[in-house]
């Protein structure tokens, strides 16, 4: 598989985030998060707080801007619909720049795209400064079950070969002139994905098989990470802990 | 349908979070027998199935697009326990590599998109398989069947957890048509494709199909006629159009959701001050006018799925 581990969200590198232990990485990013969404919305300047906290880490792991700034079209849905909740929403009706706007709605819109974007890209940053297998590993150390480990493992393997299958089936069925539209569609788009289905499995018992005769009985070896150390634990805890204080403060003078 | 984070409210966020890993708890108990060293690799094939066909976007409406949840091809496939678990994995792989749902958010997006689709698919498959004989006809219609209901589910479960902890500001009952209308759509685009790999599974590796092992392989094979096929979704598509017409004539079993969910009978004041049930008899329209703009859209929504049906069937006459 060209491009080894490397998964479309990492950025290549050996920063200080990089070098962190996985499973302090993935608890640092939960507790990150669950400190912006218990902070009450109207503390406009906590999320200010938080965003800087964001752009410290990205410099510090020398993500570039464009970069995140891409990856952050996933949210573009749910912005939509966060527009759209100052029109639609309930009374009170005030006015903000000339447009008449609920006030509940324009505090929800403002809740779900400040705590959204914040835990948004958070999530970038731990997927771009870590590989899969070290993901895996850190979800592996914070007892997530060995099973849910194992087929994630295998998942995200076989998502290459998947998305590989079928960019060659739309080229073969483009260069055939076909062209999906609506619904009508609907029964092509089923066969093409129950073939895409076949193929997949049959290839994936020929891995399996590959792998059973080079060894494998049920588990992959790991390479024993190393513990982390006592400096490590810190330097991973300053952000929640820093997120944390500024959500205690707000909660202390809303 | 990826919840990002602070969607929900912190409590509603963590007892989701709760609930997720307890019917996670409850699943992987439950397929520790079957999911034995060899039937990792496929699930964790079926795993990365459900999320290559979840970045597949199919258009529904025009500008409204929708993608596969994959919980009832999983059940269908692997049976409920180990379903759950499968799509979880997808869930929480896209939440953590992806960036794809919030991370506090995690055990709502797994309640809804892993726990509900999964229980509800397996479910209705059973359930509408009960009375048919066990041939492959009966198993792609309840797979359809299953699908469309196992997307409706996952809506009106997020509309559910709206109702106990959303970031409010809308009314309860304009979110749930909308939510509800609009998945009846993607359910349909969901049945499709879980037919036509559950079909085309059937043809060619029976054994493969969790929830046919009634099946011999003589009554598996056999292809799906586009006839059939169209006649089964019409048919389907029928029936959801009559339900979604009673429910939108009478909005208020929304409300009645809400109530039995708990926080409007013995919510603090300040807890239902910031519900958005709070605002509900006065909500921006009025309520009155607000319910019946809503059930107008519902109704809408849910007419142009027949529409639709009967535009497709047309085309395929005129192309045979």
């Amino acid at each position: 598989m060209a491009g080894g581990h490397a998964h479309a969200l990492h950025v290549h590198g050996h920063s200080v985030v990089h070098r962190l232990p996985p499973h302090l990485k993935v608890a640092a990013l939960g507790l990150f998060v669950v400190a912006v969404v218990v902070t009450p919305p109207s503390a406009v300047w906590a999320f200010g707080v938080y965003a800087g906290l964001l752009v410290v880490v990205a410099m510090a792991a020398e993500i570039p801007a464009p970069f995140i700034l891409r990856r952050m079209v996933i949210e573009v849905p749910f912005v939509v619909f966060a527009l759209l909740l100052p029109f639609v929403g309930t009374d009170p009706q005030i006015e903000v720049a000339g447009l008449v706007v609920s006030e509940p709605g324009l505090l929800a819109a403002w809740t779900i795209v400040a705590k959204g974007t914040c835990g948004l890209v958070a999530s970038i940053l731990l997927a771009a400064t870590t590989e899969v297998p070290d993901i895996l590993a850190g979800l592996q150390r914070l007892r997530v079950p060995g099973v849910i480990v194992a087929i994630a493992g295998f998942m995200v393997r076989y998502i290459e070969v998947i998305a590989g299958e079928l960019a060659r089936m739309r080229v073969a069925m483009a260069a055939r002139g076909y062209e999906a539209r609506h619904l009508g569609q609907a029964k092509a788009l089923a066969t093409s994905a129950g073939a895409l289905f076949i193929r997949s499995y049959e290839r994936g018992e020929r891995v399996y098989l590959a792998m059973t005769s080079r060894g494998y009985a049920g588990t992959m070896p790991t390479f024993g990470a190393a513990p982390a150390t006592g400096r490590q634990i810190a330097a991973a805890l300053v952000i929640p802990v820093l997120a944390f204080s500024v959500a205690l403060t707000a909660q202390v003078i809303r | 349908m990826h919840i990002p984070d602070g969607f929900f409210n912190s409590v509603t966020s963590a007892g989701a979070g709760v609930a997720a890993a307890g019917g996670l708890g409850v699943a992987l108990k439950q397929a520790q027998a079957q999911l034995r060293e060899r039937h990792i690799p496929l699930a964790g094939l079926v795993a990365a199935f459900v999320f290559v066909l979840q970045m597949i976007n199919f258009p529904v409406l025009p500008g409204v697009s929708g993608h596969l949840l994959g919980g009832a091809l999983a059940a269908i496939m692997m049976g409920p326990a180990v379903g759950v678990v499968v799509v979880t994995v997808v869930v929480v792989i896209q939440a953590f590599l992806f960036a794809d749902g919030g991370v506090s958010a995690l055990g709502l997006n797994v309640i809804n998109m892993a726990v509900v689709t999964t229980l509800a698919g397996w479910v209705t498959y059973r359930l509408v398989r009960v009375p048919l004989r066990s041939t492959r006809r009966s198993v792609l219609a309840a797979a359809f069947v299953a699908s469309v209901v196992s997307v409706v589910a996952s809506a009106a479960a997020f509309v559910a957890e709206y109702a106990v902890g959303g970031v409010g500001g809308v009314d309860l009952t304009a979110v749930g048509l909308l939510m509800v209308g609009v998945h009846v759509l993607i359910g349909l685009g969901e049945a499709a494709i879980t037919v036509g790999v559950v079909g085309a599974v059937l043809s060619t590796r029976p054994d493969l199909v969790y929830g046919a092992r009634d099946l011999d392989s003589a009554s598996a094979a056999g292809r799906l006629s586009n006839r059939r096929f169209v006649l089964v979704a019409a048919a389907v598509a029928v029936a959801l159009v009559g339900l979604a017409t009673v429910a939108s004539s009478n909005p208020d079993g929304l409300e009645w959701v809400a109530q039995q969910t708990g926080f409007a009978a013995d919510a603090t004041e300040s807890v239902t001050a910031e519900s958005p049930l709070a605002d509900y008899g006065a909500g921006g329209l009025g309520s009155g006018a607000g319910t019946i703009v809503a059930g107008l859209a519902g109704l809408v929504t849910v007419s142009g799925v027949g529409a639709l049906t009967l535009a497709a069937t047309r085309r395929r006459r005129q192309a045979h």
